[in-house]
């Protein structure tokens, strides 16, 4: 796309065309506060960690003899290609956001699905109100009423108890399983509001004409309304793949020394390791993977049979 | 399209013309023969509010049966009972013999083509087509076939491969009725088929649409508000108001001898006048009303005493104007003109009688405007024969 900077006035005279200052405030916004620090992250990626403030090497520096020094260290994304512990973060992470990414598909697609099948729009706003109600209480906050839920001395192992069905307390947390419960948790509105955003827009009209044309309620469903909805359901996946991904909170709150994520790697590299630059190349790399994944996904719901028109 | 298909439809207008094709007058002198398809005692009742009301109807085979009526008058929610979308509350829909009431619309040999088309944008024109025919069962090869032959019926040979997207108006209005056809139901139903199109090529379609429907003979049954559109293509039509039919018959028929006030204005316009009969002759009746000047005599009137309140009526097109008075006593009326309007083809004048009663009376334009004898505030005689006239009870 060619932004068209100069436009002719009526008179003859070239100005700038009026539409550029509004798209420039986002620019000017989105050069400062991202793609600075995103070169910042890429430069201090190159350095090497040292003991000093800022704990890492300068990657320029100029010499007496008005020479400039570039020193780039690729050890890091070395190590991080390489190493074993990496590697297990590497698996770790997609393994889970993959997993996450399934169930919550899994559960969200019937739930989204019921809610478009509602009759009365009263009704419908009221569940798609009480979907977005879990936004209304701060993240940090859902996390730790889950720990509250499923700890040692936590509600459910309390209630078990009371009621006989156990002796012992059993310990929930601190699986992969439990962490996925986490994302779950978490993202399931991420992937229920496209999905039923989706469906909206499949017209009442085009299920009727596959029932006319000898389709029972079945295969309406798996030819014309999934296919349709399709593209909500892969914007809830990307959101849900990307979110989890760099995923800290559920799985350090959640999990244990096993369920390291990029997340977690990221925050001991920073302030267990002090290890800056290693941390910006961890974070460049994850980068790197969710714009690819992201990529695929698009290339995916583009090339796929099931593309809609808008 | 091109001029092909212009000259197409205008051969196939004198050819087919509406009502009154050689198939057409075979069907109309079989009308009361076993029907094809019979809608008995049909009644909808949706929350408490009754949308059709004992509708009763019998189709015979290969017509094309039009319901005419204003939105809300219930002609859809018909047409969705007939394809089984929604369950009557009392009656039922028998098709060739079988009871199809209880029948899921997915076993009913019916298809409908919808007024949105309701093209799936996902599947492109040939996929569209052939997915009916996939839900039959059907070899691939003999889908393929059908997808063929119904894409050379409605012309679009070569689109297979086309999304709905990328088609016109007019083409999507074809695939979707390829789509419906291509089961060969034994009813089509087709809601407001050319409401989407712009006037040329609805006028276009029209033909188009009947020629298909000849060619393939199957029963069509078609709901529409546009009365010329029914006009055109039915055999015969229903006029539908507030869930009950008013009328059916040939477009002839209801056109020219409507049962009701309400059919008579809701087809073309037409002149009333309240009055009272004061005498009859043989099968004419002399009618009294103080809206005219004279007396008014109306032939085929059929029996109505004396002293009953009556509504005569008159279309516009069978009035005649002069300036000089009729000698005759009966069947006139003095005006004076105060509006014309000029509509190319023909002259709309709105005559307004002594009684201040406005008489509408249209007019070819044999003469320019500025030829003519009569111009605006000229005193006028409007003139009919007695048998172009109507006598309304209802």
């Amino acid at each position: 796309m060619k932004l068209k900077i100069l436009k002719k006035w009526s008179n003859g005279y070239n100005i700038i065309d009026p539409k550029l200052y509004v798209t420039l405030v986002p620019f000017l916004w989105m050069c400062v506060f991202f793609i600075m620090p995103l070169l910042i992250v890429l430069k201090i990626s190159f350095s090497e960690a040292i003991f000093s403030m800022p704990p890492f090497s300068d990657v320029f520096s100029s010499r007496a003899d008005f020479m400039l020094n570039i020193q780039l260290n690729f050890k890091n994304y070395y190590t991080i290609l390489n190493d074993s512990y990496y590697m297990s973060v590497f698996v770790n992470s997609i393994s889970l956001s993959t997993v996450a990414t399934t169930l919550c598909v899994l559960l969200g697609y019937p739930m989204a699905y019921g809610i478009y099948c509602v009759d009365s729009s009263r009704l419908k706003s009221v569940l798609i109100l009480m979907i977005s109600l879990s936004f209304w209480t701060s993240f940090l906050i859902r996390v730790y009423s889950l720990v509250n839920l499923l700890n040692i001395r936590g509600v459910i192992n309390s209630v078990l108890i009371k009621l006989g069905i156990i002796s012992n307390p059993i310990q929930f947390l601190g699986n992969y399983f439990v962490v996925c419960l986490g994302f779950v948790f978490c993202y399931l509105p991420f992937v229920i509001l496209p999905i039923y955003a989706s469906l909206g827009k499949v017209k009442k009209a085009y299920n009727e004409a596959a029932i006319d044309l000898g389709c029972d309620t079945m295969r309406v469903f798996w030819k014309i309304t999934f296919p349709l909805s399709l593209p909500g359901v892969l914007t809830g996946c990307v959101i849900v793949f990307t979110a989890s991904l760099g995923e800290f909170i559920i799985p350090e709150l959640l999990g244990n020394a096993n369920t390291i994520t990029f997340g977690r790697a990221l925050w001991m590299e920073f302030f267990t390791n002090l290890d800056w630059p290693m941390a910006c190349a961890l974070s460049i790399v994850m980068m790197v993977y969710i714009i690819f994944s992201v990529y695929i996904l698009k290339k995916l719901s583009e090339s796929s049979v099931f593309e809609t028109s808008n | 399209m091109g001029r092909s298909a212009v000259y197409f439809s205008c051969v196939s207008k004198m050819i087919y013309g509406g009502a009154l094709s050689k198939k057409n007058a075979e069907i109309l002198r079989n009308v009361d023969a076993s029907p094809y398809i019979l809608i008995d005692n049909i009644t909808k009742v949706v929350d408490g509010v009754t949308v059709l009301n004992g509708i009763s109807l019998s189709i015979q085979k290969k017509e094309l049966f039009s319901l005419l009526g204003g939105s809300g008058c219930g002609k859809t929610t018909l047409l969705r009972i007939l394809a089984g979308l929604e369950k009557p509350t009392e009656g039922k829909v028998i098709v060739d013999g079988i009871d199809v009431t209880a029948y899921p619309p997915h076993k009913r040999q019916i298809n409908m083509m919808f007024q949105s088309y309701a093209l799936f944008p996902h599947m492109t024109v040939a996929q569209n087509i052939a997915f009916g025919l996939k839900q039959g069962g059907l070899s691939k090869s003999a889908i393929n076939e059908r997808v063929k032959d119904m894409l050379e019926l409605v012309r679009l040979s070569g689109f297979d491969n086309r999304r709905p997207d990328q088609l016109s108006g007019g083409q999507k209005q074809r695939v979707a009725l390829a789509r419906s056809l291509a089961k060969m139901p034994k009813l089509l139903l087709l809601d407001e088929p050319l409401t989407a199109l712009d006037k040329k090529l609805r006028e276009q379609t029209q033909f188009e649409l009947v020629n298909i429907q000849e060619e393939i003979g199957v029963t069509f049954i078609l709901v529409t508000h546009d009365q010329e559109e029914a006009m055109t293509m039915s055999t015969r039509m229903a006029i539908i108001n507030d869930g009950k039919v008013c009328q059916v018959g040939s477009p002839h028929d209801i056109y020219e001898f409507p049962n009701s006030k309400f059919v008579a204005k809701f087809i073309g316009s037409i002149n009333m006048f309240d009055g009272v009969v004061i005498g009859q002759e043989l099968d004419h009746l002399l009618i009294e009303s103080r809206e005219v000047d004279c007396l008014c005599y109306a032939s085929r009137a059929g029996a109505v005493p004396i002293g009953a309140h009556v509504t005569f009526a008159i279309r516009p097109e069978k009035i005649m104007m002069s300036t000089l008075k009729p000698a005759y006593p009966r069947n006139w009326a003095q005006g004076v003109i105060k509006e014309i309007a000029y509509l190319g083809d023909i002259s709309v004048y709105y005559v307004e009688l002594n009684s201040g009663k406005v008489m509408i009376a249209t007019l070819p334009n044999l003469l320019r405007l500025e030829d003519r004898n009569f111009t605006w505030e000229d005193e006028v005689y409007l003139f009919w024969r007695s048998e172009n006239s109507l006598v309304l009870t209802l």
